[in-house]
């Protein structure tokens, strides 16, 4: 914190909590966060079948294939997963997938 | 779509005060000590007792040539670390240690028989809470050799523990404490665990073998002394009445030549008369040689002759003043001063701790009496009431938190509003039991002086922080590992 120096021990275990609190994501059920530009990430935010499993405790009975996952990571970005970079190198990656739930199999491996 | 609400600020919970020019804020209840910058403590300074929004604050921070940017991160800064707050204040559920806390340190009560008959004595004067009717006068080393057994087993997860060896008047056995020393080094060796000792002591019956063994373990020594001979004698006397400071000098200075291995502490009771506490340290720091001195009021009902009164509390109050002055000199040298009751208190603030209870009684300490009974610390060894459980079956749990919750800060109301609870956390919880009947009774009659002699620490603390920073290094590492 830059206007208040952490003098002892305690103060200092605060400044560095809420100094990794700042750079970090903050919590949308918590207290208002500080005035900042935030953009709102996650992915109980949109629906998107798909992550569950059936109701036999499987994937094939799924109202959309498991596979369309990959295509979320792609234009959402928020699954960890290794994906085209559709913004320099793979642009038209996903051009041959126009419905998701129809044409996933269009989706393809890039070779660098 | 974003709604954002209009948020108004207030001062949060802290005690404010300042060394020379410098602004600092001790918090409550967490016990960080922040220092403030100019445009903090304009914020803190413009809210007062208001609740104002930041469209109300940021016009005054502007003014004082900072960026709405930098202006909007001040307020932020107090906010995060609870300078300023908002909305209502939170509940905070009531943190209970966890039951199985490990023990740390135990006090093993060799003896209940003591060859001095001081009439202040908690264990055996007018205030007693002890009932020893009927027990065994001298610990036996089974029963030692089950209370060493029962800290080992009991303080699962520490690298180092610790034994006091107390009384009565400890060294009456002191071949019991020869034995428990050997067989506790063993058994924590054993274990690849470390041990260690000290022992209080009125220091009548040191002879140059117990100093050699002493020293030798190093084993840390306190002695109970109050000052020179005219105060000494007022009450700690034999039980003819014959004061005993003159068998104990000569010994006090073979002590303090001979034992080379730990700093040895004088530490005084000051009662009705004997409350020149700076001619006392003077005595016993300069002219006898003890490293460390610290000083408490006598435990009693206030009606006894030898009781503190208020006025008597205030001038120790003005005493301590001048020692705690001489100690911030001392700091700022980078020397040890030897005053033992800020160098205690520092320590606590350093560390900003902030206390669910006043001490580690019946947590990470017990008191172990001569019959193997547990108690809550020494001072209630021999107690039938407070019994906390017996070594060979261990502490009884139920009597545990009944004494853990009694004496938890959250149950003492008065408290709740006191700036000082973070080190205070009610005070002692014996003294309570004698003054109210009641160890969980929060110990009202020196709260205003607990407040002081807490504000006077701070302002030590911040002129340290402030000019020899690397002075408060001595105080970093934790007591419990």
């Amino acid at each position: 914190m830059k206007h208040l120096r952490a003098v002892n021990q305690k103060a200092r275990r605060i400044d560095d909590f809420v100094t990794s609190a700042r750079e970090d994501v903050v919590g949308l059920q918590g207290p208002p966060p500080p005035p900042k530009m935030r953009v709102p990430m996650g992915c109980t935010l949109i629906f998107t079948p798909g992550w569950e499993v059936d109701s036999a405790g499987g994937a094939a009975g799924l109202c959309q294939p498991l596979e369309r996952d990959i295509y979320d990571c792609y234009v959402d970005c928020y699954w960890p997963a290794q994906v085209p970079d559709h913004l320099n190198n793979s642009a038209d990656w996903a051009s041959k997938c126009a419905s998701a739930t129809k044409d996933w199999r269009n989706l393809d491996l890039v070779f660098p | 779509m974003t709604v954002t609400e209009a948020v108004t600020y207030r001062l949060g919970e802290f005690h404010a005060f300042s060394a020379g020019s410098r602004r600092f804020l001790y918090l409550v209840p967490s016990g960080a000590i922040f220092e403030l910058d100019t445009a903090a403590a304009a914020i803190v300074d413009r809210v007062g007792q208001n609740e104002l929004s930041c469209d109300e604050l940021l016009p005054d921070l502007i003014a004082l040539g900072l960026s709405p940017a930098d202006a909007a991160e001040v307020i932020d800064d107090l906010h995060q670390a609870h300078v300023l707050v908002s909305g209502a204040p939170a509940y905070e559920p009531t943190q209970i240690p966890p039951a199985d806390f490990p023990l740390q340190t135990l006090v093993l009560n060799l003896t209940n028989q003591c060859n001095l008959s001081c009439q202040y004595c908690y264990e055996f004067g007018e205030d007693k809470v002890a009932t020893p009717e009927g027990k065994p006068k001298f610990m036996d080393f089974e029963t030692a050799k089950s209370s060493v057994d029962f800290l080992l087993e009991q303080s699962a997860g520490r690298r180092a523990v610790h034994i006091t060896f107390f009384g009565g008047e400890t060294l009456m056995n002191f071949p019991l404490l020869k034995q428990v020393v050997g067989y506790a080094k063993e058994q924590a060796t054993a274990q690849s665990r470390s041990i260690d000792f000290s022992l209080t002591t009125n220091a009548t019956l040191l002879t140059p073998a117990i100093i050699e063994f002493l020293s030798e373990n190093r084993i840390g020594v306190t002695v109970s002394m109050d000052g020179p001979k005219e105060m000494h004698d007022k009450l700690r006397v034999f039980a003819n009445g014959r004061g005993s400071y003159d068998i104990l000098e000569p010994r006090v200075r073979a002590l303090i030549q001979n034992h080379r291995t730990r700093p040895i502490t004088a530490r005084v009771t000051l009662t009705a008369g004997v409350t020149d506490v700076v001619r006392i340290f003077r005595h016993l720091k300069d002219e006898l040689g003890f490293h460390e001195v610290g000083f408490a009021p006598v435990t009693t009902s206030p009606d006894r002759l030898y009781a503190i009164n208020d006025r008597g509390m205030d001038g120790v109050l003005g005493q301590f003043k001048i020692l705690a002055d001489e100690y911030l000199e001392f700091a700022l040298r980078g020397e040890m001063h030897g005053f033992s009751n800020v160098s205690d208190t520092l320590g606590e603030l350093h560390q900003g701790i902030s206390k669910s209870h006043p001490c580690g009684a019946g947590l990470g300490l017990v008191g172990v009496g001569p019959s193997g009974d547990i108690a809550p610390c020494h001072r209630f060894v021999d107690s039938d009431q407070h019994a906390l459980g017996h070594v060979s079956t261990g502490i009884d749990r139920e009597k545990q938190a009944g004494f853990l919750n009694r004496g938890h800060i959250n149950a003492k109301y008065d408290c709740h509003n006191c700036w000082a609870r973070p080190v205070c956390a009610g005070g002692c919880h014996h003294e309570a039991f004698v003054r109210y009947g009641d160890t969980g009774h929060p110990n009202l009659h020196y709260c205003d002086w607990i407040r002081d002699w807490t504000d006077t620490c701070l302002r030590i603390y911040g002129a340290i922080a402030a000019h020899r920073p690397e002075f408060l290094d001595y105080f970093a590492e934790r007591k419990g590992q």
